[in-house]
């Protein structure tokens, strides 16, 4: 039977796009739904182990292994996608669908692969299949967005392919475990990594290309790529201390721009980098607590982020804008919307109660347990500043401010019913961490609910939430303004092809000039060439069969004459 | 899709004095939240979070020193909208 627990989790997703192509109407529908439904009931049924070796050239291949982390990164990836499907139902775009199975089925290729290679292939999948997400929007900016996405992804996944056949021919190890951050194909393997999860100046492919994205695909989008590449730091580099630094810093930078962004689904995305901090800093402290903070952490990101790019996604949807400026007031005929944000909004701001609290405040202890005062500083200014920029700012801007005048309906009913399943979610692991817990790679004994973290959080989030209510009232506040902002991204879209104008400003007319100084050398030399050997050159007539043989003749004889001397 | 002022009713956040209120609600939950530390035994690990109403005032000055901090950035970093598209 095929239906066993041999079966492997992107074999259901790879199937449903194919027959998404073959099928109309319900029946597209029940296998867009059913895809990640039975995936998800199947892969309940799996122990931990390894499930497939195979042999190909002279590798050794485990593209299906099965542990506590990569579980509950399946279980994880199932919900997404089901949410994403759901969430999408609407749409009749058939590419936008098979895109997106595919995508959702190669995030889960590479969190069961075993081995390096495997992985790679599923790395450079997943960028492939998540660029049509992108062009599917039709528009210019989308399409030059999704290329400058697709280069930076595919030179992610070089970067690893090169890591991975180094260490190959060093140690000749192809597994897919801890590797540590030492040697040329490690820190290749680290930086490959690195541009997935966004890594400070090589974050822009994310805020640039997912604000891009369709209404849906953006959620899509959202829950894969960064979380997937979480996973794979905290299986290839958990302790690495360069981490905590680099998370610190991922935590901090993003916020600023996220206060001064107008376009509310890059504010999503610039909070995005800030989470994913919080998670590498988890991974870089190490202790069993950080990383069960950072993998739990992840977990809950993936249903608090999609559910906020999901209602900006359904903004989007009804009212065709996006940008805080143009935006305001929709609580008055979008309420469940607006209410569904708003736990969204209090899951990322870790509210006690919702779901960002239980997973965050592991990290902070962790942070605080292991010596690390500055980071914690960082990591608590940190998470201030994101409730204020996606606690406060993306619901006040979209559906609360001044009154854009915009009357829209509520958006369709799968749409809605995709957020209240991610709402509920939010706050039943809010509410109740322990079914969470349990699937974490190590065992948490400690309930995150006790009187001083629930008053100190409460007391950092409305001290937030006053100071914006402040700098509202007194017009400190800065204004959304249509606007772009100079980030990393300035280096190669806009430093980058003036230097290159410039550079072929420079050395074109040099090099024009050496090509025709060469080629006038050249066509001397072919002048004197065909002169002496061309059909009238001296050196090319014909000569007859006989003259030939007298002079073999007359060689012969010379040998002869030499040889008795 | 526009405003039709006759027919509309009136929404939550129409009347001025519904967000005094909300706002006074707010006000009022902070007040108490920094009152607490006075009166249940708290469990800190670190010598900063025994200052009285650590958190509060760092989450007031983080948020403040964030949005001013961002708002002078803007000064450096902001450009027009279409300021890549001319390169693109």
């Amino acid at each position: 039977m095929i239906w066993t627990t041999e079966l492997q989790p992107f074999v259901p997703f790879y199937v449903g796009a194919l027959l998404i192509v073959l099928t109309r109407g319900y029946v597209r529908l029940a296998v867009l739904l059913l895809v990640p439904v039975l995936g998800g009931l199947q892969l309940l049924g799996v122990e931990p182990g390894t499930y497939w070796e195979l042999r190909f050239l002279d590798y050794t291949l485990t593209p299906y292994r099965v542990d506590r982390l990569s579980l509950l990164f399946g279980y994880l990836f199932h919900i997404a996608a089901f949410l994403g499907v759901l969430f999408s139902l609407h749409v009749r775009d058939a590419r936008q669908h098979v895109a997106a199975l595919l995508y959702a089925g190669s995030a889960l290729g590479a969190v069961f692969a075993g081995d390096l290679i495997t992985l790679f292939v599923f790395w450079e999948l997943l960028a492939i299949t998540s660029v049509f997400l992108i062009w599917a929007r039709g528009t210019e900016r989308a399409w030059r967005a999704g290329m400058r996405y697709l280069v930076i992804q595919v030179l992610s996944g070089v970067l690893l392919l090169s890591g991975v056949l180094i260490r190959y021919h060093d140690t000749g190890d192809l597994g897919f475990e801890y590797l540590g951050l030492d040697g040329l194909a490690a820190w290749l393997i680290f930086i490959a990594f690195g541009i997935k999860c966004a890594f400070p100046l090589l974050h822009n492919w994310l805020t640039d290309a997912y604000p891009e994205a369709t209404p849906t695909g953006a959620v899509f989008l959202s829950s894969f790529t960064t979380k997937l590449a979480v996973y794979a730091l905290a299986r290839a580099f958990p302790g690495t201390e360069l981490l905590i630094y680099i998370g610190a810093v991922m935590t901090c930078f993003p916020i600023f721009y996220a206060v001064i962004e107008n376009d509310l689904r890059r504010v999503l995305a610039y909070s995005m980098i800030n989470q994913i901090g919080f998670m590498v800093t988890g991974i870089g402290i190490g202790t069993a607590l950080a990383i069960n903070g950072a993998v739990a952490h992840a977990f809950n990101e993936v249903i608090f982020k999609g559910l906020l790019f999901m209602s900006m996604g359904a903004v989007l949807h009804m009212t065709g804008r996006i940008n805080g400026s143009d935006l305001g007031g929709l609580y008055k005929t979008m309420p469940i919307t607006t209410g569904l944000c708003i736990v969204g909004a209090c899951s990322i701001s870790a509210f006690p109660l919702f779901s960002g609290f239980v997973s965050k405040s592991l990290i902070m202890v962790a942070a605080l347990e292991q010596g690390y005062d500055w980071v914690w500083l960082a990591l608590l200014f940190a998470s201030a500043g994101v409730f204020h920029h996606a606690g406060i700012k993306i619901p006040f801007f979209a559906f609360f401010a001044h009154d854009a005048g915009i009357r829209v309906k509520e958006p369709p009913l799968n749409m809605l019913l995709a957020m209240a399943i991610a709402a509920v979610l939010c706050v039943f692991i809010g509410s109740y961490p322990w079914l969470l817990y349990d699937l974490l790679p190590f065992v948490v004994t400690k309930s995150p609910y006790d009187a001083t973290h629930v008053i100190a959080q409460l007391q950092l989030l409305f001290f937030s939430a006053l100071a914006f209510a402040w700098l509202k009232l007194s017009g400190l506040y800065p204004p959304e303004l249509r606007s772009v902002n100079l980030d990393a991204e300035w280096m190669y879209r806009w430093l980058g092809p003036r230097a290159v104008r410039a550079f072929v400003g420079v050395v074109g007319p040099i090099d024009t000039g050496l090509r025709q100084a060469v080629r006038r050398r050249l066509r001397a030399v072919a002048d004197v060439l065909w002169r002496y050997h061309g059909p009238h050159g001296v050196l090319a007539r014909t000569w007859p069969t006989g003259s030939m043989v007298l002079w073999v003749a007359v060689l012969l004889g010379m040998y002869l004459v030499l040889y008795y001397l | 899709m526009r405003r039709n002022k006759q027919k509309e009713r009136e929404h939550l956040f129409d009347r001025p004095q519904n967000v005094k209120k909300f706002l006074r609600l707010l006000y009022a939950i902070c007040a108490a939240l920094v009152l607490a530390d006075l009166v249940y035994l708290r469990h800190v690990t670190h010598t900063w979070e025994t200052l009285f109403g650590f958190y509060a005032v760092y989450g007031f000055v983080a948020c403040a020193i964030l949005v001013l901090a961002a708002k002078e950035m803007r000064k450096i970093l902001m450009r027009r909208e279409d300021y890549y598209d001319l390169d693109d």
